[in-house]
């Protein structure tokens, strides 16, 4: 998916400010700021535990924060319960009710807010077109597949035209093909409806595909916000360099930097490219693995560092013209693709 | 690999438990039909006619009365406080959780006659007579453990998003509750309700020690054979408690079974 520009006007929706969480001792997060605006499609990202969930939670108002406050559509709704927050969840359990079915499931949120009876049989129509999922709307949650499950959860949420959607790892217990799909299928009805997502998930290459903005965390905190492009070309701590893909790390001239393992050239040993600006390092190659569309090097730099060097196979590979283990070879990157940390 | 010895040993030996089992069950049941009034086996001829002096017997059918109403009012009673202590143990964390809900679980645990003779003792102690709600009372609580444990049971496996989603969908608590959460446990509570009746129905040791001049359905069953009075009415009585109870316990385990499916797991 290329990253098309979002239909972003700039307003607010969700604003977290200076927000804490603690569970008994243990801090869950802290210091969290957001703001996150209309029509954005907004990923917290982080390991498990860095505190992305909790700030769903938050935001949702199935957990209250210690401190902080929050706002949604310039309302504050920091104490509120959720049945008093125009926002619905997706969850990673898909939490369809399973003594209802599917139609019913996804008219509990129009039933509750008192939507006509008439209306409400077409806007279920609508939301159950939307996700694909026409004539299942006698079944059972439990006569359907994890991916069907999933679609019907976010009918129920999207039915209900919340200023925000939240999104809790909803692809996660799916399996790695039905998750592309699906990917494919959020960004597609996010078009379709207009709705701000906010988005949890693990996994980075889904943030950085799925998302116009997102916020990376760590121990309970935003290490990072950004662009995906700008937290991966210009990642401000080690920790998001090395959540996002891989990179080397290298201590020269009393700082520490950074490079991105596809932004190194390997050449010959005797080959510098410093005619075409290039800053080179002699080393010698320890380990080539061949990965196909690209191959993967591990050189150890005269310094004594070890840094992977990703090649792009551009020619058809063969093996007498790859790098061998023990040759010796030139690390080439320039000096504009390097961050300072 | 079991041998086709053991298979059949086994399958003896099951045999013989289940007979050892079951045996005494059928032999009330034939004698019911036995036309004369001398147990002994084989029985002298089939005959209906003890079904009908059962049912014409004053004391029987006052003792069978006693016992409905016994089993239903104290079946309710737990119902409402078993469920009402099986969701504060599960949604709540308060202090002396676990001493709770062992306590609570106690009654069934213990030696029937010390729950007895310890109701008596209170009773006596306050100077309540021994009454209709001395047995609805004793029979309480015992009940409630049943509803208790089953409810709490179907707690644990509905999955806690549920509730949340509810709620997220813009349904208050009382909302949820009616909705989502009785939905769901609705048939743990039946069932436990069902095997509470059946518990209360053929209940003798605490009864004992609870009911004054009144004579429930067991009761009267254990004072007939004691004097060895009216014993083919006795067989009559015995095989009415056991469809009575049988009925109700067979019901629970067909709710109790509707598990996964109901539960969002």
């Amino acid at each position: 998916m290329a990253s098309q520009p979002a239909p972003v006007s700039g307003e607010i929706i969700v604003r977290v400010n200076n927000v804490r969480k603690t569970y008994r001792s243990t801090v869950a997060v802290e210091h969290v700021d957001l703001e996150i605006r209309r029509g954005e499609f907004f990923t917290l990202l982080g390991p498990s535990g860095s505190g992305k969930t909790t700030t769903l939670r938050l935001i949702a108002g199935f957990e209250l924060p210690d401190s902080g406050m929050i706002e949604i559509n310039g309302a504050d709704v920091t104490k509120k319960p959720p049945y008093d927050r125009d926002i619905n969840t997706v969850f990673q359990d898909y939490a369809l009710f399973p003594h209802m079915s599917v139609a019913q499931n996804i008219a509990y949120g129009l039933e509750t807010r008192g939507v006509k009876r008439a209306d409400i049989i077409t806007r279920v129509d609508e939301a159950l077109r939307m996700v694909r999922l026409e004539g299942f709307g006698e079944r059972l949650p439990a006569q359907l597949s994890g991916g069907q499950r999933q679609r019907v959860g976010l009918a129920r949420a999207i039915v209900n035209r919340p200023q925000v959607l939240l999104l809790d790892e909803p692809l996660g217990a799916l399996d790695l093909k039905l998750r592309q799909e699906m990917q494919s299928e959020l960004k597609r009805i996010q078009a379709e409806v207009n709705i701000t997502f906010l988005y949890v998930t693990h996994d980075q290459e889904e943030a950085l595909t799925m998302s116009d903005r997102l916020a990376v965390f760590n121990k309970g905190r935003i290490e990072q916000m950004g662009t995906p492009v700008e937290v991966y070309e210009k990642p401000s701590t080690e920790f998001v360099a090395n959540f996002l893909g891989t990179t080397n790390i290298l201590d020269r001239d009393g700082r520490r930097i950074m490079i991105r393992p596809e932004k190194m050239v390997l050449t010959g040993s005797g080959d510098t490219l410093a005619a075409a600006g290039y800053h080179g390092e002699p080393g010698i190659v320890r380990d080539a693995i061949y990965v196909g569309m690209f191959s993967r090097y591990l050189v150890e730099l005269s310094g004594g560092a070890v840094v992977t060097v990703v090649q792009q196979n551009l020619d058809r590979f063969s093996a007498s013209q790859a790098r061998q283990r023990g040759e010796h070879v030139q690390v080439s990157w320039r000096p504009e693709n390097v961050n300072a940390l | 690999m079991e041998t086709r010895f053991t298979r059949i040993a086994l399958g003896l030996w099951t045999a013989a438990i289940l007979l050892f089992l079951f045996v005494p069950i059928v032999l009330i049941i034939i004698y019911a039909f036995n036309a004369s009034n001398i147990q002994s086996f084989p029985i002298q001829g089939f005959t209906l006619k003890w079904f009908g002096s059962a049912w014409q017997n004053d004391e029987i059918r006052t003792a069978l009365w006693l016992s409905a109403r016994v089993g239903i009012v104290s079946t309710t009673i737990a119902v409402l406080l078993g469920t009402a202590m099986a969701f504060a143990v599960h949604r709540f964390q308060f202090f002396g959780k676990e001493a709770v809900s062992l306590v609570v679980v106690l009654p069934i645990a213990l030696p029937g006659i010390l729950t007895g003779m310890a109701l008596n003792s209170f009773f006596v102690f306050w100077g309540m007579g021994l009454s209709y709600w001395t047995i609805v009372i004793g029979h309480a609580t015992f009940c409630i453990v049943i509803v208790y444990n089953n409810v709490i049971a179907r707690l644990r496996r509905v999955s806690g998003s549920l509730e949340e989603a509810s709620a997220d969908l813009g349904a208050n608590t009382f909302t949820t509750f009616r909705r989502v959460t009785l939905p769901l446990i609705s048939t743990s509570l039946i069932a436990g309700g069902l095997l509470a009746f059946a518990l209360s129905f053929d209940e003798v040791i605490v009864t004992t020690f609870t009911a004054g001049a009144q004579n429930t359905l067991p009761l009267w069953i254990f004072g007939a054979i004691r004097l060895g009075q009216r014993l083919p009415e006795v067989n009559v009585v015995v095989l009415a408690v056991m469809a009575f109870t049988i009925v109700p316990v067979l019901f629970a385990f067909r709710m109790m079974d509707q598990t996964t499916d109901s539960t969002g797991k």
